[in-house]
């Protein structure tokens, strides 16, 4: 099981602030997984209509989009930041 | 922030520049009522750590401070602050600018206005002349 943890418009779009779920075992990259997000019903594909701009962190270190998943347990999916 | 720098030269009389750097809320045009910061618990403090390493690798440093609040914030009130010291006042102030171009790109944190007449606004967008800023480093 992997948690899923969103943040800002995201978090918004989606409608929740996280969940759990059962990874398909062909999703093995960061980009593979934005594609599989968009396949989950409206709010996802509303959420994620702009892959390349979200951001994305395994275990809390970002990661880019061409990155492996590995073991990471905690993925986490956000706008660019805008702190500061 | 006075506190904060009596922080970093009690007991020491090595330092001979500290540069500090307060990020504010702006009321822009008294439009704004609040900003909400919106953090990644846990990665938040850990990028922070990342960056800050980063710096002291870099620079000749004898102290580094870095404070970055997340809520509500009235204009008016401090969002982050950076501090720097070194024997040096170069290496005090390019550490100073380097923590605050990487944490605003790095640090996950995400604004959003709350508007005077009650409503809440849009999610502040990112600029790219912060990923520029970045990139100069």
């Amino acid at each position: 099981m992997t948690k899923l943890v969103y943040f800002a418009w995201v978090r918004e779009r989606v409608g929740k602030p996280d969940e759990t779920v059962d990874l398909p075992a062909s999703v093995t990259t960061v980009a593979a997984l934005l594609d599989w997000q968009k396949t989950r019903g409206e709010e996802y594909a509303h959420a994620f209509e702009h892959a390349s701009v979200i951001r994305v962190a395994l275990d809390k270190t970002h990661a880019q989009h061409d990155a492996a998943l590995g073991n990471a347990r905690e993925i986490a999916f956000f706008p660019p930041m805008t702190g500061g | 922030m006075p506190a904060e720098m009596a922080r970093l030269t009690a007991g020491r009389a090595d330092i001979g520049g500290i540069v500090a750097f307060t990020g504010l809320c702006r009321d822009e045009g008294g439009r704004l009522k609040a900003l909400e910061l919106e953090h990644y618990p846990g990665m938040a403090e850990d990028e922070i750590g990342r960056v800050a390493r980063t710096a002291l690798e870099r620079w000749p440093l004898m102290g580094l401070t870095a404070i970055h609040r997340y809520g509500l914030i009235a204009p008016g009130e401090d969002i982050v602050l950076v501090i720097a010291a070194s024997a040096h006042r170069r290496a005090a102030f390019e550490a100073a600018d380097f923590m605050m171009d990487y944490l605003k790109t790095r640090a996950p944190f995400w604004k959003r206005e709350h508007l005077i007449d009650g409503t809440t606004g849009g999610w502040v967008e990112a600029k790219a002349e912060d990923d520029a800023a970045a990139a100069r480093w």
